[in-house]
């Protein structure tokens, strides 16, 4: 159900990693529990993110919530996408609607501590 | 509703419930000397009729009747007898949050109309249902320029009313915002300074007409602004929006004003009507209540309070401003007069109000008494130098039935001697050559 490829943390955000840059979003789970997102509000390519911080926030037509970052690193890259077409995170959350890329400095350890496509799916099955 | 305060038996039933005898015995632990131990201060009731006497002898204790020639941020505007009539009707003389849209439609259309024009006169994209009044107003466009820009210095023209600019410094002094003072040169902002003091800035503030009356170069300084990556904030009188260019056709990101000239009563200075429009890619970072039109799941249109997010009651942490509430009824005061006058109507405010002030200021000058203050153009406002004590002048047209302009030098020091008139349409020329007559005597 959730991408064998991709790490997750517990505020539902998902981690592609390829070499040293790390793209990330919100998972399906998530971009479900929102409903239709209105408005992404990204940080700028060249911003320090730190795991745990939030670094940008997401307003859906129900509600609005930070985005938290799973990793640590600087940005590289935005998807400015997102600024006229929101509605990317609900109908393409791993892909189109990915939301930043981040270089992190030690890609051996950067995913230490996220979870693993099927840890996810037993920890929201305990939340839900 | 009921707005009856509790009952003898509500009381009683309610210390039961509590498990005491006595109020004072619920007060018990509250130290004695921080009782109150002797009745309010307050006198007797009155009837009705003895009520109305009292209130009659207070109002009579106010100047009345003056002709004004005053202005400085609250003008004495005529006001049509549709704008009471709409204002008194029960459904919008109550002080309510439209929070519920399906039993506000009457009051969330209304602020919407009022919204449509404040952008059609402004200029711009998206206008909020008001704010306190015109300095707030102007504040907080300068604290969204921070946050828009990510930058903390904000530039305001020396030549923007005082007092504003003392509440713009007072917000400043949280830490949010620096303020530093563009200087002005010949009652208008000196442009050279503007580019030098623009640069990292987050908002360059300017007024048109500003403090002094004048009209100012809003498109030089909106582009001084852009050069150095700051927004353009612009103060306009809506009344003279009706000649005057929008600001939004002249570069201007956020575009606010003080509304009391739209069908409001100076009312002794306030309460005052906070205009508040910007570009529609600011809309996220604007402060205060949004009205949008939207449609019911039938097709038909409705109206609701959005983008709330960015307000206090939904993540205060994350609010744009600390601003929960608007001036909706002078906001509908204002939509009343506008809707009641038209566009061509408000041009032929602004018209006369503007030949009216020209005939003023030439006949003042023609005194001998007076010397022009400024070389700029200027529209229903203008200051001039005075020969004598400003205060002995003024004091002495009171008498006379006069309000003769106000003293600039009660403002700032370095401005001793100088008056600022203003005129409205409601000035006749019997008026004003009568009022001239009696400064040449004095």
């Amino acid at each position: 159900m959730y991408p064998a490829d991709l790490r997750y943390d517990r505020e539902h955000e998902w981690v592609r990693l390829d070499g040293d840059v790390a793209t990330i979003g919100i998972t399906d789970y998530a971009q479900d529990q929102l409903g239709e997102v209105v408005y992404v509000d990204l940080p700028s390519v060249g911003d320090e993110v730190v795991a745990g911080d939030s670094f940008g926030e997401i307003e859906s037509v129900k509600s609005v919530s930070e985005l938290f970052s799973p990793v640590s690193g600087e940005i590289v890259e935005v998807n400015d996408a997102l600024a006229d077409a929101p509605e990317l995170v609900n109908s393409s959350p791993y892909e189109d609607g990915w939301m930043i890329k981040v270089r992190v400095a030690d890609p051996a350890i950067a995913l230490d501590g996220l979870m693993t496509a099927d840890e996810y799916e037993s920890f929201i099955a305990e939340e839900a | 509703m009921r707005f009856v305060p509790v009952t003898c038996e509500q009381r009683e039933r309610m210390l039961a419930v509590i498990g005491v005898r006595s109020v004072d015995e619920l007060f018990a632990p509250i130290p004695a000397q921080a009782r109150l131990d002797r009745p309010i201060a307050l006198p007797d009731g009155l009837s009705e009729v003895e009520l109305a006497a009292e209130l009659e002898a207070l109002s009579n204790e106010n100047a009345s009747g003056l002709v004004s020639f005053a202005g400085a941020g609250c003008y004495d505007h005529y006001v049509p007898a549709i704008v009471d009539a709409v204002l008194s009707k029960p459904a919008f003389f109550t002080a309510y949050t439209p929070y519920q849209p399906e039993v506000s439609q009457g009051t969330l259309q209304a602020i919407y109309e009022y919204q449509s024009m404040v952008c059609a006169l402004t200029g711009m994209d998206v206008a909020n249902a008001s704010v306190y009044d015109g300095a707030t107003a102007l504040t907080e466009a300068a604290l969204m320029a921070a946050r828009v820009t990510k930058r903390h210095r904000v530039v305001v023209s020396e030549t923007v009313h005082p007092e504003w600019r003392e509440v713009l410094r007072t917000y400043a002094r949280g830490g949010t915002i620096e303020v530093v003072e563009a200087p002005a040169r010949d009652g208008v902002t000196d442009p050279d300074a503007l580019r030098e003091l623009a640069e990292g800035a987050a908002a360059v503030l300017v007024a048109s007409p500003n403090f002094f009356g004048c009209v100012e170069d809003v498109r030089l300084a909106c582009t001084r602004a852009h050069e150095a990556g700051a927004l353009a904030v612009v103060a306009a009188n809506p009344i003279m929006l009706g000649v005057m260019e929008a600001p939004g056709a002249l570069g201007a990101d956020i575009v606010v004003g003080e509304g009391q000239p739209l069908g409001n009563p100076m009312s002794f200075g306030g309460p005052g009507l906070g205009l508040f429009a910007a570009r529609s890619e600011f809309l996220r970072q604007m402060p205060g209540r949004i009205v949008g039109r939207t449609v019911d799941v039938e097709g038909r249109p409705g109206f609701v309070l959005t983008m709330q997010t960015r307000e206090q009651h939904i993540r205060r942490e994350k609010a744009t401003s600390n601003i929960c509430s608007n001036h909706s009824l002078n906001a509908l005061a204002a939509a009343v007069y506008l809707s009641a006058v038209g566009a061509r109507g408000l041009a032929g405010i602004a018209r006369a109000c503007i030949a009216k002030a020209h005939y003023l200021h030439d006949a003042l000058v023609a005194t001998g008494r007076f010397e022009r203050f400024s070389d700029a153009p200027f529209a229903h406002e203008f200051a001039l130098r005075y020969d004598g004590d400003v205060q002995a002048m003024r004091e002495a047209l009171l008498d006379r039935g006069y309000v003769a302009g106000v003293d600039a030098g009660g403002f700032d020091d370095r401005l001793a001697g100088v008056v600022i008139f203003a005129v409205t349409e409601k000035r006749t020329k019997a008026q004003i050559d009568a009022f001239v007559k009696e400064v040449a005597s004095l």
